[in-house]
Parts: structure tokens; C-alpha cells; sequence
């Protein structure tokens, strides 16, 4: 044997030791540590309606959770949103009277979002399809998360990627070119356990969107003399198509703990930051209490949620091509929004419904209040009564309104 | 060139005892004193069918998303 045969004969040799030796250290420290759990195996049965605006949103929606030995957790959802009556946007693009019901508007969207958990000591991995079907949008979104828990299960890091893609038609004009979209996220979601009363997180999250982002349903109006002025008209106004940038990009960041009461109860406290490359900044809070009282669990809730303009967003243009990018879509003009929410639970008596180890019934209503600080109620001059005085354009008052939301649900694990 | 055995276990030594390092930082909660924290009351997303929805109205009435503690899906469905 030459030298240089022995020298790799110890090395290996030594390799070898060292390898058996890291085995050995490897099985003291994961066998030290709890390995982590899969989710529940639960199926979820839901009706769910939102209600406000001129707009009815309902429709069913199941969840169907299955784990196969300790290691794979196999999800599939069905949603359905029904939606019928008009928003205001639609309204006034359309000239639908909504109160009246003289041009009935209604369409489905369904959804459905496959998942599929490969959990390996600490470390767990996530797979997510979904797609989303109506008549005038189809959207489909890939997902990808990786997590892992650190310092004996106090802390969990998991990194999440998703990447869908949008394709954008009108179902009232056949002339119109299905347009496309697509979106990217990134987050890193870090949750820790501060104190055996007291668990917290943190959330960073990047979007990414390129490509038809507008909606083509909506208009913006502007001032058809050309006489704009501080948003007012002394004329009247015409709509036009909107005109959005093609990217947009936005990072959020958000933190919320649950804190154990010292008799048995939590409360919970949210916060988030937004701001976007649209020019829109945003920040909500949100207070949660939770209280069980015998097989009964109540849920009292409050959060408030408040956003700047974005940089191409106006009620009312003072012409028609007044900049490149316009909007006139509610959602990016300043606004606040109010939710006041109660849910209440009640946990059935084992055996009731056989085949399940627990079931329970969910009720919950949330009141949503919103508040437009710079949309202005257009609809004011279609329903306007005879000899009641012209308002200006531009001078309607600000568009508000209230919307519930109801979630029905029973959940049953087994 | 081919590393002494020396220069490898002693690598090797030198991951191990980082390993070790790691695995040893002692969790000042123990996991007997977790059954407040492994109450259900304490779950970020105790019902995942109801909070996504409520998430989804969220989305389509405001300009903000993300950071909420979700996979960072979305339908885009807003």
C-alpha cells in the first residue's frame, strides 16, 4: 500500500468515526426535543354571507383535513361565493337601478385549494394548489412553505413562497382581449413562545403583481368641460376607462400575541403596517377576547383599519387625460374601516354525533363599518326626487357604508 | 491535496460541538409548564376554514394584504 493509499484509508477510517460519532450526537439532541405534530384531522362545513353596499356574497364552503401515519397531512377545500345585487361601482358604470331590481346582476365564483403537509421531526414542508373560477376571472396560485422549530419547540420560523397567475375577460363584451396577471409573495412568519402565558409572532411579507391589474368593469369620472377645479365641476361629468400602472409591489409587516388570562380566557392583540409602491400606506389593530364558560367558548372582537390614497387615485378627474395612471376604485382612495365582532361555540356532548370524536357549532357576526373619506356618492343624482336642487359634481357627499358578515360553521374532528 | 485525519476530525469535532451547542439552549418554558400555551384559546388560527374566509372580505374591501400570518396565498380573487 503506498502512502498516499494509507492516508486515504485513515481519512476515510476517520470519516467514518467521526460520521458514527454524529449520529450518536444527532440522536441525543433531536431525541431531547419533542418532534413536532400534525395538524387535527377535522372537516369544516360552512355558510358564509357578506351583506352590505348594494352587494349579497354567499355561498358554501367545506374542508376536509386527512393525515396518513405521522408524517403526511393530506387538505382539500370547496368554496363557493354567490354573489348577487350590485356594488356602487357597478351601478354607476352601468346605470343598474339596484333598489328596484330593473337589471338583476349575479354570478359565482368557486374555489378550490388542495394542501399537503410533510412533516420530519422539526421541520415541516407545505404544498398548496388553488384556483378560482368565474364567468369573467379565472386565477390559479401555487404555494410553497418550509418551517422548522427551534429551542425546544419555542420557537417556529417558516418561509412561504406563492406564485399565481390571473386571466382577466369581461362577460358583457366579447371585443374585449382576455388580459393576464401575475402575482408573487414572499413571507417569513416567526412565532414564539414568550412566557407559559404568553405566545407571540411577527410576519414580513412581500408582493410582487405584474400585468392587467385594473379592474375593467370600473370607470373614473372627470369633469366634462374641462373645468375642473379642486375636484369640483361646474358642469358635468362623464366616466372613462381606468388606467393602472402595470406593476405593483408592497411590503407588510405584522405582529399579534395571545395572552392566557389567569383564569381561562385570552386576549389577543394585532397590529400591521402596509405600505405599497402605489403610494398607499396603511396600518390596522385589532383587540380579540376569548371566554369559555362550560361547553360554551365566546369571542368578542374589535379592530380598526385605516389607509392613504393612492398617488394616481381621484373622485374626479378635471379631464379626461389628465395623468397617465388614473383610478377611481373605492378601495384605493383614503378610507377607514370599523369592525365590531361576536362568535360564540358550542362544543356537543361526545356521542351525540357518532363517528366523531369532537363536534362543534360556530356562529359568528361581524358588523363592518366603512367609511370613504374622498369617494363621493355619485348615486345621489340618479335617485335625486323632482324639484330637489342639482348637487355639483364633485360635491356629493362622501360614500359610506355597513356590511355584515356571517359565518356559520360546524367543525368535526375524528 | 488530502486533508490529514486529524484536520477532519477535528472539523468534524468542531461541527459536532455546534450541533451540540444549539441543541443544548435550555427552553425557559419547559414543556411541563406548556398547558396553558397548548390551549386551544391560544391558537392563532383555531378555525382555518372561518379565518381565511374573513381574511378574503378583508382583502377585497381594503388596498392592504399580507403580513397576517397566512401561507401568503391568496386567490387574487378580490
Amino acid at each position: 500500500m503506498t502512502a498516499a493509499q494509507e492516508a486515504v484509508v485513515a481519512v476515510t477510517d476517520s470519516l467514518r468515526r467521526s460520521i458514527a460519532l454524529l449520529n450518536i450526537a444527532l440522536l441525543f439532541i433531536f431525541s431531547s426535543a419533542q418532534a413536532d405534530v400534525l395538524p387535527d384531522e377535522r372537516i369544516d362545513v360552512m355558510y358564509h354571507s357578506y351583506n352590505g353596499g348594494g352587494t349579497q356574497i354567499d355561498g358554501p364552503a367545506v374542508l376536509v383535513r386527512k393525515n396518513f401515519g405521522n408524517s403526511i397531512s393530506v387538505s382539500g377545500q370547496y368554496y363557493v361565493d354567490s354573489i348577487s345585487g350590485a356594488s356602487i361601482d357597478v351601478v354607476a358604470a352601468r346605470g343598474v337601478d339596484v333598489e328596484s331590481g330593473a337589471s338583476p346582476y349575479a354570478e359565482k365564483r368557486k374555489q378550490k385549494d388542495l394542501g399537503l403537509i410533510y412533516l420530519r421531526d422539526r421541520t415541516t414542508i407545505n404544498l398548496g394548489y388553488s384556483t378560482s373560477k368565474e364567468n369573467d376571472f379565472d386565477s390559479t396560485t401555487y404555494s410553497f412553505s418550509i418551517s422548522q422549530t427551534f429551542f425546544g419547540d419555542l420557537t417556529t420560523v417558516s418561509l412561504n413562497t406563492s406564485f399565481g397567475e390571473d386571466f382577466i375577460s369581461r362577460n358583457d363584451d366579447p371585443t374585449f382581449e382576455e388580459q393576464e396577471a401575475e402575482r408573487r409573495r414572499y413571507s417569513i412568519n416567526i412565532s414564539q413562545i414568550l412566557t407559559k402565558n404568553l405566545i407571540a409572532a411577527l410576519s414580513v411579507e412581500s408582493a410582487v403583481d405584474e400585468g392587467y391589474l385594473q379592474n375593467p368593469y370600473r370607470t373614473i369620472r372627470y369633469c366634462v368641460d374641462n373645468d375642473g377645479d379642486n375636484s369640483i365641476c361646474s358642469g358635468s361629468s362623464l366616466p372613462a376607462k381606468e388606467k393602472y400602472p402595470n406593476t405593483h409591489n408592497s411590503d407588510a409587516v405584522g405582529i399579534r400575541a395571545i395572552y392566557y388570562l389567569p383564569y381561562r380566557a385570552a386576549i389577543r392583540a394585532d397590529y400591521r403596517e402596509f405600505s405599497d409602491s402605489w403610494g398607499i400606506e396603511a396600518s390596522n389593530y385589532e383587540l380579540r377576547y376569548t371566554h369559555p364558560y362550560k361547553d360554551w367558548l365566546f369571542e368578542f372582537k374589535y379592530r380598526a383599519y385605516e389607509q392613504t390614497a393612492a398617488d394616481f387615485y381621484s373622485d374626479l378627474f378635471p379631464y379626461v387625460d389628465y395623468q397617465n395612471f388614473m383610478g377611481r376604485d373605492k378601495e384605493l382612495s383614503p378610507l377607514t374601516t370599523t369592525t365590531f365582532g361576536l362568535g360564540v361555540t358550542y362544543q356537543l356532548p361526545t356521542g351525540v354525533i357518532p363517528w366523531f370524536d369532537k363536534s362543534t357549532v360556530n356562529l359568528y357576526w361581524d358588523h363592518i363599518k366603512l367609511d370613504y373619506k374622498d369617494f363621493r356618492n355619485v348615486l345621489v343624482h340618479q335617485n335625486r326626487a323632482p324639484g330637489d336642487d342639482p348637487i355639483p359634481f364633485g360635491q356629493e357627499p362622501l360614500y359610506q357604508f355597513d356590511a355584515n358578515v356571517i359565518r356559520f360553521f360546524w367543525s368535526f374532528w375524528y | 491535496m488530502i486533508p490529514s485525519p486529524k484536520a477532519v476530525r477535528g472539523l468534524l469535532l468542531l461541527g459536532l460541538l455546534c450541533l451540540s451547542a444549539c441543541g443544548r439552549v435550555e427552553p425557559w418554558v419547559k414543556p411541563y409548564e406548556r398547558q396553558n400555551i397548548a390551549d386551544p384559546l391560544m391558537s392563532f388560527d383555531r378555525d382555518p376554514i372561518s379565518s381565511a374566509y374573513l381574511h378574503h372580505v378583508y382583502d377585497a374591501r381594503e388596498a392592504a394584504r399580507g403580513g397576517d400570518g397566512g401561507a401568503g396565498g391568496g386567490c387574487g380573487c378580490n
